[in-house]
């Protein structure tokens, strides 16, 4: 199995504030890993990082074969591969569910209209919201913006597919709705990296748990440490998380 | 009160038309201009962007028209067209203002909607003309018909250095005719209430169609 994502003594920091401390992990072609830990832990920097939202400032970050750290990095080409996923769903607020959708196949890749349209119209039916071409994202629940947002994502035919904390915005019955969708993706083999407080997710899904505490991987293993979790650190945050 | 006279009114009313509508065309291009250099990536470009436009925020319309009137001659060009100087001012001034409320209604564009067209791909042009420049344009309609309508009143200027026959022009020489201020300043107002009104009330109207998502 080859490295999708490769983590290797990363540092960022934030003026003054050191927010990853030698951050190293990897993550395997069609294998979801799961980032907890608590509030400024740096997990959502640390997912940042993987598609060049931050820069790092020490380290080196291989991500779907390109190197973050090389200055000559072609960012263009890292976007083709990596799609990301936000809290607060960051959906065009002017276009269509569709034009949504088919933006970036139209614009980055040069795909005509009407396969676009086919291209939105199967990634739209892979979150169930075929039927809301035409809507603007504010006649959406946010669950549904969220699910627009992952097809969004998708139509690109990432090969890697970055969350954060998308989930948190959201009551616990429209939850349940992204997570099917992100269960489903991790099914077919989609390499996932996600930032999540969803533990029974993680739980049930995540082949990777790596546990983030003061800018460091304090806990990693697979899903089982949030059973049986070694350190007593992560054995508090998962009874606190309950 | 002729008729002779009110048709000096309405031919002043015509001057006043044009170089508000040639504003409105040239002010907005470079104000467009403006406001993109102003949030330019390139520091310089930002920079000298941001001093010209406090430049012109600190000169009076009055003082910039009569430079664009007698300055070309002082470098040695023949006499200049008052339409062409009155337009070459209120191109700069009405820029420099637009510039600015643009620029404050691009920045007024959640930094999320940025990243997110960021991370799809979309290059820095594409991003502000597919994602970013429609969202503002939304902002910016009521501050920029707002500011349509200080156009139309502020080419009144143009009248008082460069001698451009425009509406308040006539007005005035109609009164030095007639002694009949009130008469002719009154109409003359009234006529500028007819062109500003409408354009309020479209602004209010496209406000809410350019909302319909927003609703």
């Amino acid at each position: 199995m080859s490295a999708v994502v490769e983590l290797k003594n990363i540092h960022k920091t934030f003026g003054t504030n050191h927010v990853l401390r030698g951050v190293s992990f990897e993550v395997h072609r069609g294998q979801v890993a799961a980032i907890i830990g608590q509030s400024g832990s740096g997990k959502s920097t640390a997912l940042r990082c993987m598609d060049r939202l931050e820069t790092i400032d020490q380290g080196e970050l291989t991500v779907c074969g390109h190197a973050l750290h090389d200055p000559k990095l072609d960012v263009k080409t890292l976007r083709r591969d990596v799609g990301i996923v936000f809290q607060s769903y960051n959906l065009f607020p002017h276009l269509t569910v569709e034009q949504n959708v088919t933006l970036a196949p139209r614009t980055v890749k040069g795909i005509k209209a009407s396969e676009a349209r086919e291209i939105a119209t199967a990634v739209l039916a892979k979150v169930g919201l075929k039927e809301k071409m035409s809507a603007y994202p504010e006649q959406l629940s946010g669950g549904q913006q969220q699910r627009v947002a992952i097809a969004r994502s998708l139509a690109m035919e990432p090969k890697l597919m970055l969350f954060d904390e998308v989930t948190s915005a959201l009551d616990p019955q429209l939850t349940g709705e992204v997570l099917r969708v992100m269960e489903q993706l991790a099914k077919d083999g989609m390499t996932m990296v996600l930032v999540t407080h969803e533990m029974a997710f993680a739980r049930n899904v995540a082949h990777q748990v790596i546990y983030m505490r003061d800018g460091k991987v304090h806990e990693s293993g697979t899903a089982e440490i949030l059973r049986n979790p070694q350190t007593p650190a992560l054995a508090n945050f998962v009874c606190a998380e309950k | 009160m002729n008729m002779q006279y009110i048709g000096s009114l309405l031919q002043g009313l015509w001057g006043t038309v044009l170089l508000s509508l040639l504003t409105f065309l040239f002010g907005g291009l470079f104000g467009l201009v403006i406001a993109l250099a102003r949030i330019s990536p390139l520091r310089v470009v930002a920079r000298v962007t941001q001093a010209y436009i406090q430049f012109m925020q600190g000169l009076p319309l009055l003082v910039l028209m009569g430079l664009c009137f007698y300055g070309p001659s002082l470098m040695g060009m023949q006499s200049v067209n008052p339409l062409f100087a009155a337009t070459l001012a209120m191109t700069f001034y009405a820029g420099a203002y637009l510039g600015e409320i643009w620029r404050g209604c691009l920045e007024a564009v959640p930094k999320s909607q940025w990243e997110a067209a960021e991370c799809l791909g979309l290059s820095r042009w594409q991003r502000m003309r597919l994602v970013i420049l429609p969202q503002g344009l939304r902002l910016a309609t009521p501050p920029t018909v707002g500011f349509m309508v200080q156009i139309v009143k502020n080419t009144s200027v143009a009248s008082l250095v460069v001698g451009y026959t425009e509406l308040s022009y006539n007005a005035k020489v109609l009164n030095n005719t007639t002694f009949q201020p009130f008469l002719y300043f009154g109409l003359a107002g009234l006529l500028y209430f007819a062109v500003c009104y409408p354009l309020s009330r479209q602004a209010r109207k496209l406000e809410r169609k350019l909302n319909v998502s927003r609703r």
